[in-house]
């Protein structure tokens, strides 16, 4: 449209100054100054369109997300970055309110599986898991996420939480239900997984699938390090239900979690992100019964800057403790993992783990196995998985499984954490 | 006892006079720069035309990182936590890493919505709105418009304009000095642009061939012609059958040059360039992607630069 505008007052130009030199009068033959000042007025007029433009998308995209809901119609105008009176966009009211939807992704997880294991069967083929995710920026202060999983049993609400962003003295905190900050596997989602299933120890002593995963606060901070590395606490205060980890028999039955994590640039393509964690509660057998968990979690990433998106290397460890007390005696199990994944190209990745861990009610049982898995990408946006996994239960109970995960993912693509 | 009461009072207003100092000073050393941390080299660039010295400017993405793919390293919140600014290039090139890092970064100052957070996309012309609706059936599509938008001068200036401007509300007390960086730059800006002009005008219209999306504003400044792209989709790697009906295309239409980013694998580019003897070029979208290219100027000069010997030997 610009451009058609810019022609026609061009073309107007060119006449008039053709007119002005067929009628010979010298004196109505436009002047360089004076094209060039309108020259000038077009391409002001010009950044004025595109700025008006930048305006319309930002109300869009951002005014929505950036202002409280019940507001919404009373506070546009003040939180706008817009110099200007907002432009009122005729009929677009339904749009608008649209507007401040949240970002909706749903990841569907679905997994076969073919051989025999008689300890933790599974079905041949289950639509394991569908998330949906809906996140916002809630207000000037806070934002909210909600990840709804449902499941072949029900729904639940995998996590449900406001982070509070700007808290003064560089704190950031949360409230409602949440994966735990006790290790790294604890706090992802199954679609961030580089397996289809998680680690045996996550099994045996941290919570299976869902892990330490309950409502409470959660307070985090970046705290003062040497130069160049990143040094961070987190605490967090639960109901005390997880899984079958903690269980809280009465209102004080209350579980902290803490977290300290340290990160260390030391390339611009290597880094290094150790962490150390504790958990305690109290268990299933009551009040006066403790469960205390330590980790200690280790991760090498390696990653090309110029070749980022086809290659990549990460060998993550993680090592967790079992103190459970329990008649007769106190149990103390040690279990851990080490997987390496290695990106082949744009679209495959390799990778390997080791897992030996022992129960948390009989430590004297150790279960151990591996796993080798290869996924595809066919877009950013799905994912294609084999694993083949082995299994020596304790008593010499062995299982030979293959896993197969087709993962997909509609909608806004939110980020995943580092 | 007097005495004593009087040495109290003496250490007492001699520690008050200390902490005023102290404060004073360390208020002194923190209002002496604005820290601007900026999504990508070429804000930064852009950034450090108008601030100048008054301000302390780091980029996150280093230009020769695929902006659309950066680990939301800790590292970055270290930076981050003591932002005054945060300029981010927007319409979602950077949904996979920056809302995270700007979630946990503590920082109030630099959250979306926030003073200090500035979203260069509104300043600019943007190319490549989908029109209707809008379905990943074609690739990693951004609804709000392409986002590599900075590669026109004119919108550089645009974007010059608005940093200068934000820099101005941070911090009154520059504003002449960032009114006059601003005007010195596009006073720079104009002079080069004219050389570009002219070095380009005997290209206009030549075709090229790019591997993404990451050049319109550049080609439709400088009257290029694009006719393919080596992805099919955006954000889908090249297909055999893709590529077979990009080599015809690029035989019937005598296209001479396929422009390809520095982050993308060169293997299918080189055989397309094998096939129809098109010269395969390692084109730079931003400011950093090579070590010699450190300004918004310098990143023209460098490209407009490779281009022209491209075009040339192409004859």
């Amino acid at each position: 449209m610009r451009y058609v505008i810019r022609l026609a007052i061009a073309e107007v130009l060119f006449a008039t100054s053709l007119f002005a030199q067929e009628s010979t009068n010298p004196q109505a033959v436009p002047d360089q100054p004076d094209i060039s000042a309108l020259l000038q007025k077009i391409s002001d007029l010009e950044d004025r369109i595109i700025a008006m433009e930048g305006q319309m998308r930002q109300l869009k995209d951002q005014q929505a997300t950036a202002q409280p809901a019940p507001h919404s119609e009373v506070s546009a105008p003040a939180l706008v970055a817009a110099p200007q009176q907002p432009i009122a966009l005729g009929g677009a009211e339904g749009s608008a309110a649209k507007a401040l939807n949240p970002d909706i992704s749903v990841i569907g997880d679905f997994i076969g599986v073919a051989g025999h294991n008689p300890i933790q069967p599974s079905p041949s083929m289950q639509m394991h898991e569908s998330e949906i995710g809906l996140q916002a920026i809630l207000d000037p202060y806070a934002r909210g996420d909600f990840f709804l999983s449902f499941g072949e049993d029900g729904v639940n609400l995998e996590e449900g939480y406001i982070t509070f962003t700007s808290l003064p003295a560089g704190f950031v905190a949360r409230a409602g239900k949440m994966r735990s900050a006790f290790g790294k596997v604890n706090t992802l989602h199954n679609h961030i997984l580089s397996w289809v299933d998680r680690p045996l120890v996550t099994y045996n002593l941290v919570g299976g699938e869902d892990g330490i995963n309950d409502a409470g606060f959660s307070i985090q901070r970046i705290l003062p390090a040497p130069k160049g590395i990143f040094l961070e606490a987190t605490g967090q205060l639960f109901r005390g239900d997880s899984a079958d980890v903690f269980t809280a028999s009465s209102k004080s039955d209350l579980s902290q979690v803490i977290h300290l994590r340290g990160y260390k640039d030391i390339s611009e393509s290597t880094n290094l992100d150790l962490g150390v964690s504790y958990a305690r509660g109290h268990n299933d057998l009551g009040s006066n019964f403790l469960t205390q968990l330590y980790g200690i979690d280790a991760t090498m990433r390696w990653k090309p800057l110029r070749r980022s998106i086809y290659h990549s290397f990460v060998l993550r460890s993680e090592f967790f403790w079992s103190q459970r007390q329990q008649l007769p005696l106190e149990q103390r199990a040690f279990g851990f993992y080490t997987s390496a994944d290695y990106q082949l190209g744009r679209r495959w990745f390799l990778g390997g783990r080791f897992d030996r861990s022992d129960r948390n009610r009989l430590t004297n049982v150790t279960d151990q196995g591996g796993s080798l898995v290869v996924t595809y990408w066919p877009s950013e946006f799905s994912q294609v998985r084999g694993q083949y996994r082995f299994t020596r239960y304790a008593n010499n109970i062995d299982a030979h499984e293959l896993l197969m995960q087709v993962q997909f993912s509609l909608g806004a693509h939110g980020a995943h954490p580092f | 006892m007097k005495k004593t009461r009087n040495y109290t009072s003496l250490a007492v207003s001699l520690l008050f006079w200390l902490l005023l100092c102290a404060v004073v000073l360390t208020t002194a050393a923190e209002a002496k720069n604005l820290n601007v941390v900026t999504s990508t080299a070429d804000m930064a660039a852009l950034a450090q035309e108008v601030g100048g010295d008054k301000i302390n400017v780091e980029s996150i993405a280093k230009g020769y990182q695929d902006p659309h793919f950066v680990e939301a390293k800790p590292s970055f919140l270290l930076r981050l936590r003591h932002a005054d600014l945060l300029v981010s290039v927007g319409l979602q090139l950077e949904i996979g890493w920056l809302p995270p890092l700007i979630t946990q970064s503590g920082n109030p100052r630099i959250q979306v919505g926030a003073p200090g957070y500035l979203d260069a996309s509104q300043f600019s012309e943007i190319l490549e709105i989908p029109q209707g609706a809008v379905t990943r059936a074609e690739g990693d599509v951004h609804p709000l418009g392409n986002p590599h938008y900075w590669l026109d001068p004119e919108n550089g200036r645009r974007i010059a304009r608005g940093i200068a401007n934000k820099l101005k509300d941070l911090d009154p007390g520059d504003a002449a000095y960032f009114q006059q960086r601003f005007q010195d730059f596009d006073r720079r800006l104009s002079a080069a642009e004219q050389k570009w002009d002219a070095e380009m005008r005997p290209y206009r219209g030549r075709k090229v061939v790019t591997y993404h999306r990451s050049f319109p504003n550049f080609t439709r400044h400088f009257g290029l012609d694009v006719i393919g792209y080596v992805e099919p989709r955006p954000g889908i790697p090249p297909t055999p059958g893709h590529t077979i009906e990009l080599i015809q295309v690029i035989k019937r239409e005598n296209c001479k040059v396929v422009l390809v980013e520095p982050y993308f694998d060169l293997k299918t580019p080189q055989s397309i360039g094998r096939e129809t003897g098109a010269q395969v070029v390692v084109y730079l979208p931003s400011v950093g992607g090579e070590k010699q290219v450190t300004t918004y100027f310098e990143l023209f000069d460098y490209d407009i630069g490779l281009l022209i010997k491209a075009f040339q030997s192409g004859h």
